[in-house]
């Protein structure tokens, strides 16, 4: 037993340092810097997710409202240059990277409201089932890209606060000196609500 | 004599003391490093069965007659389905309502997020169908706007709220239930079942390497300075473990009904009449 009592104390120690050192919010930062990732990469999915679906929208609609010609051309360009610009997780803390970004998909949302608001002066369009898919998808990844972004916001909120706020500052201002605030998006007119379809 | 006037008095010996130390303090750390309870919006309708008809717009009969589909469905797939009627959306959009909504109930399992609301909102006269992340593949956002459209609306625009909910409801299911790839993820769902057995005698393996560890430490006492640090640190990354392990339990259990843990993304559909 002579022995155990030493060895008890010096695992007790680690032990004890062990929590407290995880207690002070040591794994804090990494772990909120994750997650704030995986919510970005979360709302470049949806974002993808829209572009994927307008070029068949954009075939759908040509079928049936030909004439309207600048309206589909804005939208094929807007999707174009939207995609074309891509932030990278680690292109966060840029804030005019995501500004850029932000701008693009704007633009395309913009472009996207005014394609919906012709379709209804086409009743052919607006009763063609194919179209009716397309819209219900679309309004679902609008509605899906606006619950990304608030949980991104949230997410970099969380982490943000962690990198100026005690414990977890000690750790910002020694070992994760690197770790620079991320980028929250502004809130932009409209794109807290989804797109109306009046059925 | 209770055990801790026993305690008291005659004293623990050393090591019992100090272990305890050590998992009240490895306590007080999980404790601390819990998430804070997320805070719901006040005035969301508890979960209380599964239709909550805070609305009361559906007779006592459909309510239960509910109840036992959407019990029948969850004991036949894991699917949680939820029918909730609100009185109010509280100047929302019923979208981000609904999300809310179901975050907080947290609907699904939490690995699966299979969780589905239908949420009628009879004052704004809008309805929605909100799918968990997990069944966003089975039941589309399409296949949520023609059952709206085609099954809800015009039932409920007629009044006929019963007969709107039940035929929605239906709807629902059998999508739910006839998808393909639904049926051939069943085998897996009974693999999970051996998982679980696994599950509840991790803590037991886990006590078993620490003790077997410890043993091993106190046996080669002479040993080096440094190998008996790695075997401490063993120890308590074991124990670190263990406690963790033990505070991820899944639903609790009694009479009540409540979510699982999962989540939604938004996807779904939703509609007005």
């Amino acid at each position: 037993m002579s022995v155990l009592f030493p060895r008890l104390r010096a695992f007790a120690a680690v032990a004890i340092l062990g929590f407290a050192v995880s207690a002070c919010g040591y794994n804090t930062i990494p772990t909120l810097e994750e997650n704030a990732k995986a919510q970005w990469a979360e709302v470049e999915n949806q974002y993808q997710r829209r572009a994927d679906l307008i070029p068949n929208l954009v075939a759908t609609v040509q079928g049936y409202a030909k004439q309207e010609k600048d309206v589909l051309t804005a939208v094929t360009e807007a999707r174009a240059k939207a995609t074309s610009i891509h932030v990278d997780a680690s292109e966060l803390t840029d804030p005019e990277k995501v500004k850029q970004m932000e701008d693009a998909q704007n633009a395309l949302s913009g472009a996207l409201g005014r394609l919906l608001a012709v379709s209804e002066n086409y009743p052919d369009l607006k009763s063609n089932q194919n179209f009716l898919t397309l819209q219900a998808q679309l309004e679902g990844t609008e509605n899906r890209i606006t619950v990304a972004r608030k949980d991104y916001i949230e997410a970099v909120r969380a982490y943000n606060t962690a990198l100026r706020t005690f414990p977890t500052l000690i750790w910002a201002s020694t070992v994760f000196r690197a770790n620079k605030p991320m980028v929250e998006f502004t809130a932009t007119p409209g794109a807290e609500t989804a797109p109306k379809v009046k059925f | 004599m209770p055990l801790s006037q026993r305690i008291l008095r005659e004293g623990l010996p050393r090591a019992r003391r100090l272990r305890i130390v050590v998992v009240a303090l490895a306590l007080a750390a999980l404790a601390a490093l819990g998430p804070a309870p997320a805070c719901a919006a006040a005035n969301f309708p508890a979960l209380t069965g599964r239709v909550v008809d805070q609305a009361h717009v559906l007779s006592a009969g459909e309510r239960a007659d509910l109840e036992g589909k959407l019990a029948d469905l969850e004991s036949k797939s894991g699917i949680q389905l939820v029918v909730a009627t609100v009185s109010s959306l509280d100047g929302e959009e019923i979208e981000p309502y609904a999300n809310a909504l179901f975050r907080a109930w947290k609907l699904g399992e939490a690995k699966k997020n299979n969780g589905v609301l239908f949420l009628i909102a009879p004052r704004e006269h809008r309805v929605r169908i909100e799918v968990g992340y997990g069944l966003e593949g089975t039941l589309t956002d399409a296949t949520c706007s023609l059952i709206i459209a085609n099954a809800v609306a015009p039932r409920f625009k007629a009044g006929d709220y019963d007969g709107g909910v039940a035929r929605g409801v239906d709807d629902i299911i059998t999508v739910l239930t006839t998808d393909a790839a639904e049926w051939q993820k069943k085998p897996e769902l009974r693999a999970e079942g051996d998982a679980s057995f696994l599950d509840a005698i991790a803590p037991f393996l886990v006590l078993g390497f620490i003790l077997f560890v410890f043993y091993i430490i106190t046996r080669h006492g002479g040993g080096g300075g440094g190998g008996g640090l790695l075997g401490n640190m063993l120890i308590a990354s074991a124990l670190m473990g263990q406690g963790g392990g033990s505070f991820g339990g899944g639903d609790f259990g009694g009479g009540g009904f409540s979510g699982g843990g999962g989540s939604s993304g938004g996807g779904g559909a939703s509609g007005s009449w």
